[in-house]
């Protein structure tokens, strides 16, 4: 392991905080009492501070010094988490984020951000109200810039001190001035005399008690005083008492030792900074001593080398003697019997496995989050590796299936029975290992109440975020795909499908918008809403755009359903016609994009008054999927199945034509398109004979149907997905590849690209959505 | 010769790592904890040379710890760093109230760290 090591270690650790530290501060802002939410909000930053500390991230270091200066008076109570002091702490928790983010991925945060959240945190550690409810002349009272003001802390029992600058070898973020400067140590108790390089010490020494209770030995002090210089060590043993009379645990021994070293007397004290409480100290200057009387007179020869004095050697178990001034300073220890120290020390482990019992089930009651197990860390990459094995296994599970299915051995039915086995193996694994990469879609719902905020606060309306399904499950491959066009969807609702808090008023709402965003389960995929109870879609306003924007002519008649789906559409709008009307659109159709390349569909309803759904449906994972294997000219092909509702026969009499080349099929008195898929992949020229092909007839996002015509069906079956992106190139119309039993290549079919460029006449262009209709 | 084990308390896996990382490169043996119940937990079947604990911990914080070790029958001898980003004097008396032998202040400099084992241990 090596720093870089560590300092991935470190970043990871800081995500994990950096989530704790919203869900409790959440949780405060939702009126959570429990001093434990607060205790591990504090530790959240403290460690993150800590952290940085040692990979020297200042910018990092000050910001958190000066949050957790904070929120260590709101853990004492001195401050209360009112929502609007939650209000501070939660964007000094995203800044803190970005901070991170910069430290790790270069790039800054803007100072101004930073240092007005400073003074907002600082005036708060101060004692002032929030925001505009400080009185004005405390303010001017307090005009003290980002600087470390440690006296105003004291009651809260945390004194930043500012200390000289560490050495660790980082270069980075030097250029900030942090009040706080992290240092390996500090002597900060110790005036700075000294200076002067004395040429000895006497130093005077008589340890109490409670120095051995501590750990501490005076053997060890002695031997890293012999390593500053040349040291001469008395012991006066005069004080022992007699051995009947003797407290084993008692200090007795008085220790003078002249020291010539070329060291100042910080440094000799230094080697007294554990011990200096719990002895009698006293350390002067050769100099001085010579022209006063001796402090001590030495009662025995000096032991030259502290190390081997056998005197010494007794510590910390005392010295033998006889009474002088006994304290039965530790009986209260020495007196309690074993059993009774095991009990206790089982008793305090157990009540804190209650406690941490108690606050695991308080998060998960607050969270519904399944209760946390034992877990390991592994590294994605591994992962990777393991499910494209695994991606193998199954292909190779299939080829054998069908070798055997071919040879003459398919007959005996052990090696049947054996390849069923095998079969139904591989699809354990297969789900095992999905399994492994499957995870909560926690984390992405926690950073879009970091988004709701922010664009509830940019266009000054009042919005709250409601998740639900946190727990639900995905691929992590999903996951990391899903942030972008999920906080697309989050800003658009805030932005355009709420009202201003007067409108809402206006309208018998309540002023506070409500967001929703939820996760489930459904049949094989996952679907996310993301709603609001805005005004829902102003239909009026999109077609007039629409019609604006050349989408559509004036002529064209749409359902409801139609309208509210061409804010999907490429060019509908752009943000500064849109953003100050009940409408939506803001790239929209950039975020139907990246969830199709997904494999998942996005869906609107809306209504008015009352507000819009969007819906998307993702697959589960991005590396398997069933599917229909067909064939279309000489090619296999395979069309997910999630995308196919039924398949049919076409009969002469359903088959219309319909314009210049197209066809129509008939399905039960509703007529759709048939779509030759051969034609428009360009697999052939000559277009296929609906009668003697197979129409699939499949779903598109805008609710729609259509009939893909191929030549023949094969068989459903499970494929490992092989990205064509990432081993060859995008292909219009294709999504991706596999590897078929018998060592094919076969592509898998884009279904909305096909259907779409068969309205469009051509697969690159997605101009207009006139034909519809 | 038995080498000299030492046992970290630290919720934080960086630091966890860090000193793992410095101390077995000096030599020594390490344990590790998590808070301080679990410290406790991992005492009752080692006997330690050193303990160095942290102060802001889940469960069970450092004062707590060094208290309960500080009681133990079989620990209390044990010398305790405190190792902390806490460097105001009201902290480290209460670390040293509890019983702390000594303190580190967080970032901590290897060699620093060394030598703070090295004063309190043979």
């Amino acid at each position: 392991m090596d720093m870089n090591e560590i300092k991935e270690i470190f970043f990871q650790e800081c995500e994990e905080q950096l989530a704790e530290l919203e869900t409790g501060l959440l949780a405060l802002n939702d009126g959570d009492q429990d001093p434990e939410t607060v205790n591990a909000v504090f530790r959240a930053v403290h460690s993150i501070k800590g952290g940085a500390g040692a990979f020297a991230l200042d910018e990092l270091v000050a910001f958190a010094h000066v949050f957790e200066t904070t929120l260590d008076c709101v853990r004492s109570n001195q401050l209360e988490a009112t929502r609007d002091v939650v209000k501070v702490l939660l964007k000094s928790a995203d800044v803190l984020a970005d901070l991170t983010n910069a430290a790790r991925d270069g790039g800054s945060v803007e100072e101004a951000r930073c240092s007005e959240l400073v003074a907002e945190l600082e005036a708060l550690a101060r004692g002032e109200v929030p925001v505009s409810a400080a009185p004005a002349e405390e303010a001017s009272a307090q005009e003290a810039p980002a600087e470390a003001e440690p006296a105003d802390h004291d009651e809260a029992g945390f004194t930043p001190v500012p200390v000289q600058l560490d050495e660790l070898d980082e270069e980075d973020g030097a250029d900030a001035e942090p009040e706080f400067e992290p240092v390996p140590f500090s002597f900060d108790d110790f005036g700075a005399e000294g200076e002067e390089a004395a040429s000895g010490f006497k130093i005077h020494f008589k340890p109490k008690p409670d120095l051995y209770h501590k750990g501490n030995e005076t053997l060890l002090l002695l031997r890293e005083l012999g390593q500053l210089g040349t040291l001469d060590v008395d012991c006066d043993m005069s004080a022992l008492p007699a051995i009947d009379e003797m407290d084993p645990e008692g200090s007795y021994l008085v220790w003078n030792a002249t020291l010539s070293t070329s060291e100042n007397e910080e440094a000799v004290r230094a080697v007294f900074e554990f011990a200096e409480w719990d002895c009698d100290l006293e350390i002067t200057p050769l100099e001085a001593v010579s022209a006063e009387p001796p402090a001590a007179e030495p009662m025995e020869e000096p032991v030259s080398d502290p190390v081997d004095a056998p005197i010494a050697e007794n510590d910390p178990a005392p010295e033998i003697s006889e009474p002088v001034e006994v304290e039965p300073a530790i009986e209260p220890i020495a007196e309690q019997p074993d059993a009774a120290n095991v009990i206790d020390l089982q008793q305090a482990a157990a009540q804190g496995k209650d406690a941490a019992d108690v606050s695991a089930q308080k998060t998960q009651a607050r969270s519904t989050a399944p209760a946390a197990q034992a877990t390991i860390r592994v590294e994605l990459g591994r992962i990777d590796r393991l499910i494209n094995l695994v991606g193998e296994l199954v292909i190779n599970q299939a080829m054998l299936a069908q070798s055997v299915a071919e040879s003459a051995t398919s007959g005996s039915s052990a090696v049947t029975m054996g390849l069923e086995d095998l079969q139904q193996l591989t699809r354990e694994i297969q789900d095992s290992v999905m399994a492994i990469r499957a995870q909560p879609v926690k984390p992405i719902f926690q950073r879009m109440s970091r988004t709701v905020r922010e664009a509830a606060e940019m266009v000054g309306k009042n919005v709250r975020l409601v998740t639900e399904g946190e727990a639900t499950e995905v691929d992590k491959t999903v996951i990391d795909k899903l942030a972008e066009p999920l906080t697309h969807m989050i800003r658009n609702a805030v932005d355009h499908g709420l009202e201003s808090p007067e409108d809402r008023v206006a309208a018998g709402k309540s002023p506070e918008g409500v967001v929703k965003l939820s996760a489930k389960h459904r049949s094989g995929r996952i679907v996310l809403e993301i709603s609001d109870d805005g005004a829902g879609i102003n239909r009026e306003r999109v077609r007039q755009k629409a019609i604006d924007n050349g989408i559509i002519t004036a002529e064209t008649a749409l359902t409801d359903e139609e309208v509210d789906n061409l804010i999907f559409q490429p060019g509908f709008s752009t943000a500064e016609q849109l953003s100050d009307i009940s409408g939506r659109g803001v790239g929209m159709d950039v975020v139907k994009r990246s969830i199709q390349a997904l494999g998942g569909r996005v869906g609107i309803v809306s209504t008015p008054g009352k507000g819009s759904v969007f819906t998307m449906s993702l697959p589960l994972t991005l590396a398997v999927l069933d599917g229909m294997v067909v064939t279309v000219g000489e090619q296999t092909l395979v069309v997910p199945l999630t995308s196919i509702i039924e398949t049919l026969k076409p009969e002469s009499e359903h088959i219309h034509g319909f314009g210049a080349s197209g066809q129509l099929i008939s399905i039960r008195d509703s007529f759709k398109p048939l779509v030759d898929v051969g034609q428009i992949l360009n697999f052939s020229n000559t277009p296929t004979d609906p009668l003697a092909g197979v129409a699939l007839l499949v779903d598109s996002e805008d609710g729609g149907q259509s009939a893909l015509l191929v030549d023949a069906i094969q068989g459903q079956r499970q494929v490992v997905i092989k990205s064509l992106e990432a081993n060859y190139a995008n292909v219009p119309g294709i999504a991706a590849a596999t590897i078929l039993g018998d060592g094919q290549v076969a592509l898998i079919v884009d279904v909305e690209a096909v259907v779409a460029a068969s309205r469009n006449g051509a697969l690159k262009s997605e101009t207009s959505l006139a034909a519809v209709g | 010769m038995k080498k000299t084990t030492v046992l970290t308390v630290d919720d934080s896996r960086t630091i966890r790592n860090m000193l793992l990382m410095t101390l077995n490169g000096a030599g020594y043996e390490t344990l590790q904890a998590e808070d301080g119940v679990h410290g406790l937990e991992v005492l009752g079947g080692s006997e330690p040379d050193v303990i160095i604990t942290d102060i802001n911990m889940p469960r069970m914080d450092g004062f707590g710890f060094i208290e309960n070790v500080r009681r133990s029958e079989r620990h209390r001898a044990v010398p305790i760093l405190v190792l902390t980003t806490e460097s105001d004097a009201e902290k480290k008396n209460r670390a040293r109230e509890a019983g702390a032998t000594g303190w580190i202040i967080k970032p901590f400099d290897p060699e620093k760290l060394i030598s703070a084992i090295q004063r309190v241990t043979a």
